[in-house]
């Protein structure tokens, strides 16, 4: 058993990342084309939304039918693809890899927006799912800098994430929506579109400016005490908007455009990704480093530490404000109530499932819990025993996470495994 | 006048279940450096106990096998809930801090958030979403003092938490476990050496702070009877805020600064409209941490830690 599984990994490890998004884009065709017949022969009343793990708890008399659905569209289809193209990938992959790492880097990106285009275009739930998930990764990322990078442990980014959404909406509804609060729109909505980065960007700079409540106190404290200035940060956030009756208070704001789809949400995100890890690898970055393992040594070895600190808040925040403003159009709707302490647990579980430090590990955090809440949502109240459960259990195992200390390096991502000089 | 001196009683019972729950935090980051997390469920869990016990004990003084009157059954309802929630305490400990001791502390705050979760679901998968009320055990009488209305409920929690806080504050300075638990706040590192077990101090620190987060359950289930598996949110956060003003690992200052943040809100909601209490008490409190960044009675960057 153990032979077979050394065998069959090592047949695929030389499969390219571009061999495994071909294999995925080829799994995702198939669900298009033949997807709903099979699962209404497999007795299924439709296809699996996320994997068929939702229909499994639902019902288990259909988990058969489940598994063997997913064994016909993914993976054996992904499987067999990969296997059989493992050497033509591989050429493809070098062709690409000989030629600017941006075109290589920007063919991945579309292929890998195609499979999430295609497999999201089954219906809106997964659409829904995956634009959340995309979010989070954000939120994730920009936690990870000030909590993972930095080592502080910050508490306000459901409150940052406010402030964008509140911004950015604000934006929007008062410059492009006939509103019954704010009045006519004041510039035509065809114009919309193409502003709506600058409501995102607005969003963001809004929370970067709120985040300065946070960043400030920090000069002269941590740990503890800093944690304990953001939570009141959120908590004053929060409680200021609540009590802001031209954004209707704790009824909350609704009516946003609906801008926020699939492309725009997957592009920021990727922007979000690149600038991320851009920046915890440049020299700031590695201030913020020096300044989580000793602050006093890396004021003498020259790291402006106050500049630093203030550098990371804002950045942090500014992506956090991103994201809430995306989240805010996503859902078309938002209200304080949203960015509670519940917001909070969420995004500290995500980024401490994931893992510290690092890129991989935010978005390997954001993707696994919010997708784990989803499919667990047929367990209803048990989902908030199991996912608590599961994350004691990372946390004792392994205390800072699954994929700490890790640095995402495109270049190894994208470059073929396998000479093709040197074939089999 | 008789308005300030009447918010000032109510100030003064708000402040009290604060004051029990921050010495809880207090208490447990004065030794292991790290807040529980999970405090703030355990006062929950402390005031589901404190019912069950309590409808026991009704029914079996009803049944007539014992003679109890009622301040008896608050009085046994008080300390057999204080007893029983110290082993969640303890529970809490094994389970979630033991393990992660030697791990960064931020790993164990995320263990302690998570075990909240799963007191406050399991209490909700138990007992149900309806909200239970506490059995009212003594009837309430209201005195008028010069236009002061004060009710023996009132007069009772007061008294019970500055009489716990008191016994607490005796227990750690008089008592032998107490001077193992000073010492081992004042040098977490050397006092085991000396042949004091580690283990066993965290294990009776989690268990006198989840005891008075009980007594802190029931008083507020005495005041306020409608329990719900989410109220130890809002109270656990503020005790938490309150424990850090005091000065990590003073019980005394928590026990001050628990009794503020009462005056705060009430205050704040006697002179504003009530909803900008959290607003205006959060601001409060992150000026005062912005200018004087280690509480009342803590001391800046040391290790040295009072109790």
């Amino acid at each position: 058993m153990r032979a077979w599984i050394r065998t069959s990994t090592s047949a695929f490890s030389q499969v390219p990342l571009l061999g495994w998004l071909f294999g995925a884009l080829i799994a995702v065709a198939l669900e298009h084309l033949v997807g709903t017949p099979l699962a209404l022969a497999l007795g299924l009343p439709k296809i699996p939304v996320l994997f068929g793990f939702v229909i499994m708890l639902k019902k288990p008399i259909l988990i058969p039918s489940a598994i063997l659905y997913v064994l016909c569209i993914y993976v054996v289809p992904i499987g067999v693809t990969t296997r059989l193209s493992i050497s033509r990938t591989n050429r493809l992959a070098a062709e690409l890899f000989r030629s600017p790492i941006v075109i290589s880097v920007a063919v991945h990106l579309a292929l890998l927006y195609a499979i999430l285009h295609m497999w999201a275009g089954i219906n809106d739930y997964r659409l829904l799912v995956l634009k959340l998930t995309l979010i989070a990764i954000m939120v994730t990322l920009s936690l990870n800098v000030i909590n993972g990078y930095m080592g502080e442990f910050s508490c306000s980014h459901p409150g940052f994430m406010a402030l964008g959404a509140y911004g950015a909406s604000v934006f929007t509804v008062v410059l492009f929506v006939d509103d019954r609060l704010f009045g006519a729109a004041i510039l035509p909505p065809a114009l919309g579109p193409f502003m709506f980065p600058i409501a995102l960007i607005l969003g963001g700079l809004v929370a970067s400016l709120g985040a300065l409540a946070v960043a400030i106190p920090s000069f002269r404290t941590r740990g503890d005490y800093l944690a304990i200035i953001s939570l009141a940060f959120m908590f004053i956030v929060k409680s200021l908007i609540e009590n802001l009756e031209f954004v209707r208070g704790p009824r909350g704001l609704s009516g946003q455009p609906d801008w926020a789809n699939l492309p725009t949400v997957f592009l920021w995100t990727v922007i979000c990704v690149w600038i991320i890890n851009n920046f915890v690898r440049c020299t700031m970055g590695k201030a913020l480093n020096a300044v989580r393992d000793n602050e006093m040594a890396a004021e003498a070895m020259t790291v402006n530490t106050r500049r630093t600190k203030i550098v990371a808040f804002l950045f942090s925040a500014f992506w956090a404000g991103v994201a809430g403003g995306l989240f805010a159009h996503v859902l078309g709707y938002v209200n304080p109530g949203t960015f509670g302490i519940q917001k909070l647990a969420e995004v500290l579980a995500m980024v401490y499932f994931g893992g510290l430090n690092s890129v991989y590990g935010a978005v390997v955090g954001a993707v696994s819990i919010s997708l784990l809440g989803e499919v667990l949502r047929p367990l209803e109240i048990f989902k908030w025993i199991i996912i608590p459960l599961l994350l004691i259990l990372v946390m004792i195992f392994r205390p800072t996470g699954l994929i700490a200390f890790k640095e995402l390096n495109v270049t190894n991502l994208v470059k073929p495994k396998q000479n093709p000089d040197e074939e089999m | 006048m008789t308005f300030f001196f009447q918010n000032l009683v109510n100030a003064l019972q708000w402040g009290s279940f604060y004051a029990l729950v921050a010495v809880g935090y207090s208490m447990v980051y004065s030794i292991l450096m790290l807040f529980n997390f999970a405090h703030g469920d355990i006062f929950m869990v402390g005031a589901y106990i404190g019912f069950g016990v309590s409808t026991a004990l009704i029914a079996l003084a009803s049944s007539g096998a014992v003679v109890m009157p009622n301040w008896l059954i608050l009085v046994l309802t008080i300390l057999f809930s204080m007893f029983l929630t110290s082993f969640v305490g303890m529970i809490v400990e094994r389970v979630g801090y033991r393990p992660l001791r030697d791990a960064p502390r931020a790993s164990a705050a995320i263990t302690g958030l998570m075990i909240g979760i799963i007191l406050q679901t399991s209490t909700l998968a138990l007992l149900g979403a309806r909200r239970i009320s506490f059995p009212s055990l003594i009837e309430t009488t209201t005195y008028n003092v010069g236009g002061v209305f004060v009710t023996n409920k009132k007069i009772m929690i007061v008294l019970v938490s500055l009489l716990l806080a008191l016994a607490l504050h005796q227990f750690v300075r008089r008592t032998k476990w107490g001077m193992a638990m000073r010492a081992m706040a004042f040098d977490y590192a050397t006092v085991p050496l000396m042949g004091v077990p580690l283990n066993t101090m965290v294990a009776v620190t989690f268990a006198i702070g989840s005891a008075l987060a009980a007594a802190a359950g029931i008083l507020f289930g005495v005041a306020y009877p409608v329990l719900d598996p989410y109220m130890g949110i809002l109270i656990g956060w503020k005790a938490f805020v309150a424990a850090i003003l005091g000065g990590r690992g003073s019980v005394m200052g928590a026990t001050l600064a628990g009794f503020l943040l009462g005056f705060t809100e009430i205050f704040v909601v006697m002179i504003f409209p009530s909803t900008l209490r959290d607003l205006i008490a959060y601001s409060i409190i992150l000026l005062i941490l912005t200018f004087r960044p280690h509480g009342f009675f803590g001391e800046p960057y040391s290790a040295r830690l009072r109790l």
